[in-house]
């Protein structure tokens, strides 16, 4: 099982869990599951079949779109972060 | 026991010495050697060989790895008259400098060859008063002291974020900060906004910041825009000139505007955002590091990208974020350490935690990549409202 860190904003979707544990060798299947456990999600993380253009996934710190995008191998006991863009200043 | 003259003697058979147009031809040539000047402050500020460095005799032993921190690089020493830095050679030597040279003749000498000198720069005395926990500090300084003074600051937004920034910033001594914000104080902004008070309720934000300031560093020029930014008016406020931009604003479209003119105008901006418990900071360095557009092509959907007024934010957050800012835009203006560029920190109050990810820039960036798409000012609330929600 792998750790995906989840933003403030996207914890409506899922009870407030700001860590939940998803199964998978890669980033999609990491991503399905955890949609499949919140299916809330799906809205949000993903679009045209691609990780949203305003999310960002990173794998260990590495945006995975500099690797190897959805197809990008993780590790067991890897974190991953879910990060879209946050306005706020004051 | 010998006498002063013995000993000076003595020691000068024991330390190399270059005469002064020795000296000169070391400093012009390629690999010229550190050159200290070991003379007292008084001294050092009536005029000095240019390039020199200055460590006091008294200091010597505990400055010098500062100034001359590889043991092997030439080291050349000056006083007045060849006295001081004979006995200072000696003492490199006993740290374990291998290649010391005390000025023969001196100062005095250098100048009686008409060689040229230089008058430093310095603080006056309550400035040294003010800024002497900065003067210790050896990556600072005086000189860095005075960079501080030099160097200007556009904040953008006078709220959570700019508020502790512009109050840190204003006491370090930046010499110039500009506040772009059109709000004016409510008493939902007093939980945080540490630069407002319940005196200036109903203030312009920038005044009323103007005010705290001023009370803080008179030292410290500000200058208010009481306007929201926008593409029409960022070029005429960028035109008075801006070292680091501190971006603090509450919404995209000022966000996208505030990196697309940073680029064009190759001026940095230290980026701080939060939300409830947690916030981002990061350095975006036009094309030497990753903007804005390259983190984040596209804002999110208005509906997934709930404001602070919106969700609610720690009080004390914007003080962390904002503080981060700060030290950020005071280490670009000293030309020290190393930034925030290519790298987001992240922070989680309720856990404490800090984590970092990697942020690389976008070749194909349509605003900082090889081949840009976007050129001008676009209309960016139709930017960040413009694509259908897909939720």
């Amino acid at each position: 099982m792998k750790t995906i860190r989840i933003p403030p904003t996207l914890r409506g979707e899922t009870n407030g869990a700001r860590q939940v544990r998803a199964a998978g060798g890669t980033v999609r299947e990491l991503l399905d599951d955890l949609m499949d456990q919140f299916p809330a999600l799906r809205a949000q993380l993903v679009e045209d079949d691609d990780i949203a253009p305003f999310v960002n996934v990173y794998l260990e710190g590495e945006d995975v779109r500099t690797l190897e995008g959805l197809d990008t191998p993780v590790d067991d006991d890897a974190t991953v972060i879910l990060l879209p863009a946050m306005a706020g200043g004051v | 026991m010998p006498s002063y003259r013995e000993l000076l003697r003595q020691v000068k058979t024991e330390v190399e010495e270059v005469d002064a147009a020795q000296a000169r031809e070391l400093l012009e040539s390629g690999e010229p050697p550190v050159l200290v000047d070991v003379r007292e402050r008084d001294e050092w500020s009536e005029g000095h060989i240019p390039g020199a460095v200055h460590v006091p005799r008294g200091h010597l032993e505990s400055r010098i790895e500062q100034a001359a921190p590889d043991r092997s690089q030439p080291v050349v020493l000056y006083c007045a008259g060849g006295s001081r830095s004979a006995f200072a050679a000696k003492t490199l030597e006993e740290l374990g400098y291998e290649n010391v040279s005390s000025l023969a003749g001196g100062f005095t000498d250098w100048k009686r060859n008409g060689y040229p000198t230089q008058l430093p720069r310095s603080l006056d005395a309550a400035k040294r008063q003010r800024y002497s926990r900065h003067l210790l500090i050896p990556e600072v300084g005086e000189q860095g002291q005075l960079r501080l003074l030099d160097s200007r600051v556009l904040l953008i937004g006078a709220g959570g974020l700019g508020s502790p920034a512009a109050l840190y910033l204003a006491a370090a001594g930046v010499g110039r900060i500009g506040i772009v914000d059109d709000d004016r104080v409510d008493e939902t902004n007093l939980q945080r906004q540490i630069a407002h008070s319940t005196e200036t309720l109903g203030d312009w934000k920038a005044e009323s910041a103007k005010r705290t300031i001023e009370a803080l560093n008179p030292d410290v020029e500000v200058i208010p825009y009481l306007e929201r930014l926008t593409s029409e008016n960022v070029d005429r406020i960028l035109a008075d000139g801006w070292d680091v931009i501190v971006d603090g604003a509450d919404n995209f479209p000022t966000r996208y505007l505030v990196n697309d003119a940073a680029v064009w105008h190759g001026v940095p901006v230290v980026h701080g955002s939060i939300y409830r418990f947690e916030g981002q900071v990061t350095v975006f360095k036009p094309h030497e590091g990753p903007c804005y557009r390259c983190l984040f092509p596209q804002p999110p959907p208005p509906e997934l990208a709930p404001s602070c007024a919106e969700g609610g934010v720690l009080g004390v957050l914007p003080g962390i974020v904002g503080s981060l800012q700060a030290s950020e835009t005071l280490k670009l203006a000293l030309g020290i350490g190393e930034s925030l560029a290519g790298r987001l920190l992240l922070f989680d109050a309720l856990t404490t935690e800090f984590s970092e990810v990697t942020l690389r820039r976008d070749p194909d960036c349509p605003v900082c990549g090889d081949n840009p798409t976007i050129t001008e000012y676009v209309d960016y609330v139709e930017f960040c409202q413009g694509r259908p929600a897909h939720a």
